[in-house]
């Protein structure tokens, strides 16, 4: 899970990092008397969103009054940026900035360990950076064993070429970004910039923080971070009933076991689709291993009220889920919809009682349900029926 | 011979007396693997009825590999309380350690698994479905009746496409399928398989898939191409996948790739992979290779 600036800021300041006062504003109003709460001087209307170029996109501005604030906040709010809208906007308080830095940790998946990567030259695209000249930019290995120590930290800087009087302050706080990154099970703690002010201080200016889902059952004010209201609202209904689903552009829904077997579903249905109008699939739906049938009906019921949708193809290896469960499911889902239910299914199961599945759709016999025996002929179906 | 584990493997479970865990004990035991031992300290010195099969559960993995020889473990307890079982079995010495469960925290196998590298115990997983020599061994929860021994080696980040590529090509059937597991840090890397299948005079040609994010993919042909002689076949799942929500870009600078499907295939296919567009053409490209 991503996080906003500002929630990243939280956290930094939870963790003792220095960061600016910044408060968050969804109104023009409320960004006003945020300004009017720094003191009345001068602050930074900065949009929060989760992609990068918002500085250029316009998305951040510098305001020397709350009234200024409040009027750029009235043209920030409501942007777009990157296919992202502006639904909030921080504002934070200003500073006399003398140098630009840069620092970030991050999971290291192929060496299996942790990669911290700083430099002096901050506020940069830093991706140009490691392109262009990548000794400006320092990757020093950090062991999962021992993490960031004060010999660790000091190796970071030193690697970077901090000047003798800023290793010790830069150091520090890269320790405690590392203690947001270890305490809250991050993924990634990106600081750019990390900056040195006119007075001397080291503050952490913006913060990107990625967080592990997988560690939740040990951070329960983690969930309160999740920003349900951008959700699809297919997405959340299907996250309420605890299905793993994905809404996509195009036409063809998809119901699967497993991650590996449904993203391979969505590449041949499209594959099938380039000789039927290039139809794609509609969705990402994972019944996950030993689904039962309220599982499944679950999932019909979610995909079936996708507008979008217009055949659903439903394609299951029965490894630990038995074709059994899944074609109960199917049956019963279609009993309950009744009328309802006008889409065409195309059905292919295989594995785990494949036989009795296919029996019990085929006593069903109901008209809107085609069993196709394999996953490529199933896809060719699927997509010749969304594209009727 | 086959690779990582055979019919003389003896194997114990973590986890044998929860719901899954005794589950799959007894389909592990159904499809031949010898399992001799459970571990759960608060029911040490009971035993666990299978069909028959009488398993001794034992207080810790050190009195189960005392008492039975046991060269390796497979777990299926909650993410919460992985890292510490296998530190566990790491401290007791175990050579392989299988590790089903789901949802593991990436720190704690980050952890866990520079703790095992250090000293010498082979992880596979988490989140996989573990390994299967058919008509040998099956450690974790691969259907064992997919398909019987044959020469083809099978890795795999997914475990639904490992069964699907099992029965595409059932009419061969394979020296071992190991599923590797699809989160960011797995113990056991397409590369570990890929060196020990060519090394398994068992093993004619090898299947290797893929998916979405990393660059395993990518270092995998690399390796393939410098290294591999026996015939590989591909097939990368994860075109259509909407593009992961990365934030920054420090991903990107680490792995050196976009970790895309496409970027994979072109990876594999320059290395001499071919590479099928759908399950079923994977398996028609490994049959054309066996069938000459």
């Amino acid at each position: 899970m991503d996080l906003y600036e500002y929630q990243a800021r939280d956290m930094f300041e939870k963790h003792g990092v220095p960061v600016l006062p910044g408060i968050v504003a969804e109104t023009p109003a409320e960004a006003k008397a945020a300004a009017e709460q720094l003191g009345g001087g001068t602050v930074v209307v900065k949009a929060q969103v989760k992609t990068g170029g918002r500085g250029k996109a316009g998305g951040v501005k510098l305001a020397h009054s709350p009234e200024e604030a409040e009027a750029a906040a009235q043209a920030i709010l409501g942007m777009d940026i990157k296919g992202h809208t502006v639904h909030r906007v921080m504002i934070a308080a200003g500073a006399k900035i003398a140098e630009e830095f840069y620092f970030s940790v991050l999971l290291d998946r192929a060496e299996r360990r942790y990669l911290a990567m700083c430099s002096v030259e901050g506020g940069v695209e830093i991706e140009q950076l490691a392109v262009e000249r990548p000794e400006a930019l320092a990757r020093v290995a950090v062991d999962p064993l021992t993490g960031i120590d004060a010999a660790k930290a000091q190796e970071i800087v030193e690697a970077a070429s901090f000047p003798s009087d800023l290793q010790g302050p830069v150091a520090d706080v890269i320790q405690k970004l590392w203690t947001v990154y270890a305490n809250e099970d991050a993924t990634l703690v990106e600081v750019n910039p990390l900056v040195r002010t006119e007075d001397g201080q080291v503050i952490a200016l913006d913060g990107k923080v990625s967080l592990d889902e997988n560690a939740g059952f040990r951070h329960e004010d983690h969930e309160a971070l999740e920003d349900k209201a951008a959700a699809d609202p297919l997405e959340a209904k299907a996250k309420a009933l605890d299905l793993n689903y994905v809404k996509l552009d195009g036409s063809v829904g998809i119901i699967g076991n497993g991650a590996g077997l449904v993203m391979s579903t969505l590449d041949v249905v499209a594959y099938a689709g380039q000789a039927h109008g290039g139809v794609k699939p509609a969705n990402f739906l994972d019944i996950g291993g030993g689904a039962s049938a309220a599982v499944m009906a679950n999932g019909l019921d979610v995909i079936l009220n996708d507008p979008q949708v217009k055949s659903v193809f439903v394609n299951v290896f029965g490894g630990i889920t038995s074709c059994i469960e899944v074609a109960n499911g199917i049956v019963g889902a279609l009993e309950q919809l009744g009328d309802e239910a006008t889409k065409p299914l195309v059905v292919r199961l295989d594995g785990n009682s494949v036989e009795e599945g296919r029996e019990i759709l085929a006593a069903a016999d109901h008209p809107l349900v085609t069993i196709v025996e394999t996953m490529d002929g199933a896809a060719a179906k699927a997509a010749e029926l969304a594209n009727a | 011979m086959s690779i990582f584990i055979n019919s003389d493997s003896k194997v114990i479970v973590q986890g044998m007396t929860g719901s899954e865990g005794s589950k799959h004990t007894a389909r592990m035991l159904a499809s031949g693997t010898t399992i001799v031992g459970g571990v759960n300290p608060r029911k040490a010195g009971t035993s666990v009825d299978f069909d028959g099969q009488s398993i001794p559960v034992f207080g810790s993995v050190a009195d189960a590999m005392a008492q039975t020889g046991a060269d390796v473990t497979v777990l299926f307890v909650p993410p919460a309380f992985t890292k510490s079982a296998v530190i566990e079995a790491v401290d007791a010495g175990i050579p392989l350690a299988v590790i089903i469960t789901e949802g593991v925290p990436v720190a704690d196998t980050a952890e866990f698994f520079a703790y095992a590298q250090s000293k010498g115990t082979r992880l596979i997983g988490p989140n996989c479905p573990g390994l299967i020599t058919p008509g040998q061994s099956n450690v974790g929860i691969t259907p064992a009746n997919i398909t019987g021994p044959g020469k083809i080696g099978l890795v795999s980040k997914s475990g639904t496409l490992t069964y699907q590529m099992m029965f595409e090509l059932r009419d061969i059937g394979f020296s071992t399928a190991v599923g590797i597991g699809g989160d960011p840090v797995i113990g056991t890397t397409h590369i570990d398989c890929l060196e020990a299948f060519e090394n398994d005079p068992e093993t004619a040609a090898i299947v290797m898939i893929g998916e979405i994010g990393g660059d395993a993919e990518e270092r995998a042909a690399a390796y393939i191409k410098d290294h591999v002689t026996k015939p590989v076949v591909g097939y990368v799942a994860g075109f259509e996948a909407p593009e992961g929500k990365t934030m920054g870009h420090a991903g990107a600078i680490v792995s050196g790739s976009a970790g895309t499907a496409q970027a994979k295939k072109e990876a594999l296919e320059a290395a001499g992979v071919k590479v099928g567009k759908t399950p079923t053409e994977t398996a028609e490209l490994m049959r054309q290779i066996i069938n000459g």
